[in-house]
């Protein structure tokens, strides 16, 4: 395709494409080099400023628990790095599971964002991870995972603590895709009212509200906003990069890039890859509805499949348990505990039918 | 008259440590030292009778003839500048930060191992949960690779434990392999905000080669879960040990199985409440530790009476 599409004008906010990172959950961190190639590539050229790239949890995340990737991230990172032209390459870190040492090796690469990633309630895990980032001359940018799970004014000051570690741009992630619009403006309002830095959103799907949040924030002031092709991403997928696009230009906002060609990355490069189409079926509306982690779906599926219990069982314990980004293996513990319930009562079942009658006469002759 | 020791640090393991120390009979404590002497844990000191300093380390320079081990639950960043000094005085430490200058010691797999050294490291509350059910496993057949994923509440995770979360996730890596037995080790941390808090949760994968004897990997899991209650009490298996069948894609080559262990870890409630099991499994250990060291300085200074 050859026409260009994109409203004129200095882009009204940074829009960082996370296709290679969130979307990574979606494919069970199976990138290949081949792929990156190819999305960085068209990204590039649609003129995405910001592509991020790393295991679905961020550096250091292959793993049983969150899944091993396919081919090691640091080799996906460098075939990135080698295929941009302009576009800035981000990887994200949660400290935690990454360590400053992957930091480090990704700024040798050429890596020119870290974005590091906390619980809302725990920005003070950043600071060591953040100064780094400055140190090693890249852009760091502060992360406040599953931000609807406390108030606007406790993440505004977990916010502060990050943007005096240095930040230069403030996120908050909803990770579960469990803000509603009202939520999202609450959140961004308060914090680029808070803030001497830039804030932005990190949307998901799971209510079917990403970009109707996305473009929510940018009326907040929001400057950054995420981003996934195809809306690949962990539950019931991230914001669409080529929606959120073109609502843009619809809307008259210059983002600074071409929607056809975020159209065609999308509809060419990235769809015939997914293992399934992004949609919202009951596990990820559940997810979004009990606020509980979109990373975990795929690995509550494959636990309810294992233990022959129910993922929809799986999904609303861990709600009640209130778990946060990380804690994949609370899954397996929560499946081995329902399978054994679920034995206990087939037990209890049996035992009741084999000595049943029996019991139930001796009872009656006794009350006589 | 127990062996004289004092404890460097006055957080939440520094005072979790003094409440355990008070019911020991072969260590005395003389002193909680810390660097505020408004700070809880040394006005709690102070209400025991304990002295309460808190000019740090200067402390113990100035007191040096009168201590002969110094637990310090300060952080790994101080630490490294501690060893120093204590090295320096000839004094023993037991060092509960993830510094490791010195050898790591998990009192069920290596107690007895380095009784004499001038300074042992305690690793994390993590490894403290984690590396010995590896090195069981690792008893029994090669481990390629092996994972430890720790989930402590919010609230038991001082400052100092929240500065050092990537030497955390090292220092445990290393023990895994050090200790553990395990070719390639990963460590993970989590905290949770959740209220009510969580109880302490360690979860260990461990990546089990074709022809792995799996009752003996959870019989064995099992035997060293009761060693460890020995002296954390409120340290248990969730959940029995469970096999599962892949093929995984683990680093080290690819395996049929692996085994995932399930850990709860409930505090004695010395300082905070029975929530911070982290807290626990770190004191109880590093007491210990310092017991074994006091009863071979008695068994040694006996053996050269005799000589």
């Amino acid at each position: 395709m050859t026409a260009t599409i994109s409203t004129p004008g200095t882009p009204a906010f940074r829009l960082t494409d996370s296709t290679l990172r969130d979307g990574s959950h979606a494919l069970m961190h199976q990138y290949t080099e081949e792929q990156v190639i190819d999305i960085v590539r068209g990204l590039d050229s649609a003129g995405v400023p910001v592509i991020e790239i790393s295991h679905g949890d961020g550096l250091g995340g292959s793993s049983f628990n969150y899944g091993f990737s396919a081919v090691d991230e640091k080799k996906l990172v460098a075939r990135a790095v080698e295929a941009t032209t302009n576009a800035k390459i981000a990887v994200l870190m949660i400290p935690g599971i990454g360590t400053i040492n992957d930091l480090r090796e990704v700024a040798e690469m050429g890596v020119q964002v870290a974005r590091i990633a906390t619980h809302c309630t725990e920005a003070d895990v950043s600071e060591q991870h953040i100064k780094l980032v400055k140190q090693l001359g890249m852009e760091a940018v502060g992360l406040l995972m599953l931000g609807h799970s406390t108030t606007p004014e406790e993440l505004l000051k977990q916010a502060l603590k990050m943007q005096s570690y240095g930040a230069d741009v403030i996120y908050t992630m909803d990770s579960a895709g469990a803000m509603t619009t009202d939520d999202a403006r609450a959140r961004i309002g308060t914090l680029v009212n808070g803030l001497d830095i830039p804030v932005g959103l990190h949307a998901h799907n799971n209510l079917s509200l990403a970009v109707a949040n996305s473009m929510a924030a940018l009326s907040e002031g929001a400057l950054h906003l995420d981003g996934c092709s195809a809306g690949l991403g962990a539950g019931a997928g991230n914001c669409p990069t080529e929606i959120l696009v073109a609502v843009c230009d619809k809307s008259g906002i210059p983002t600074g890039v071409d929607t056809l060609r975020v159209l065609d990355v999308a509809e060419e490069i990235v769809r015939p890859m997914m293992p399934r189409q992004q949609v919202i079926d009951r596990a990820g509306l559940l997810l979004g509805y009990a606020g509980v982690y979109g990373s975990f779906l795929l690995h509550a599926e494959r636990a309810a499949e294992r233990y022959g219990v129910s993922q929809a069982d799986i999904l609303i314990e861990l709600g009640r348990r209130k778990v946060v980004g990380g804690q994949e293996d609370m899954i397996i513990d929560v499946a081995v505990e329902l399978a054994r319930q679920h034995a206990e009562r087939e037990n209890a079942l049996e035992a009741l039918d084999e000595s049943g009658p029996l019991a139930w006469t001796g009872h009656i002759e006794e009350k006589r | 008259m127990g062996l004289p020791v004092a404890i460097i640090g006055s957080g939440n393991i520094g005072t979790d440590l003094m409440y355990k120390l008070q019911r020991s009979d072969l260590l005395d404590l003389v002193a909680l030292i810390g660097i505020d002497a408004d700070s809880d844990g040394l006005r709690r000191a102070r209400d025991l009778g304990y002295e309460a300093p808190s000019n740090g380390i200067d402390w113990v320079t100035e007191n040096a003839d009168r201590v002969q081990i110094v637990f310090d639950a300060t952080s790994a960043y101080v630490h490294v500048r501690h060893a120093k000094v204590l090295a320096e005085l000839g004094i023993t430490a037991i060092d509960l930060t993830p510094a490791c200058r010195g050898p790591k010691v998990i009192p069920t797999v290596n107690l007895h191992q380095h009784l004499d050294a001038p300074n042992v490291n305690m690793v994390t509350c993590g490894g403290q949960a984690t590396a010995a059910t590896m090195g069981v496993v690792s008893q029994i057949t090669r481990v390629p690779y092996a994972e430890m994923i720790s989930t402590v509440a919010s609230l038991s995770a001082g400052p100092g434990t929240r500065q050092n979360i990537d030497e955390f996730t090292r220092t445990t890596s290393a023990a895994l392999e050090e200790i553990g037995g395990a070719e390639r080790g990963k460590a993970i941390m989590i905290l949770n905000p959740a209220d009510p808090p969580i109880l302490m949760r360690n979860t260990v994968f461990c990546a089990l080669p074709e022809g792995t004897a799996h009752d003996a990997v959870i019989a064995s899991v099992q035997k060293m879960a009761e060693a460890v209650q020995e002296f954390v009490p409120g340290y248990r298996l969730k959940q029995e040990p469970v096999i599962e069948s892949g093929p995984f894609n683990a680093p080290g080559g690819v395996v049929p199985h692996r085994v995932v262990v399930l850990i709860e870890v409930t505090g004695a409630g010395d300082y905070f409440p029975p929530y911070a099991g982290n807290l626990d499994i770190m004191t109880a250990a590093a007491l210990r530790v310092g017991e074994a060291m006091a009863v071979h300085r008695i068994e040694s200074a006996s053996k050269e009476a005799q000589a």
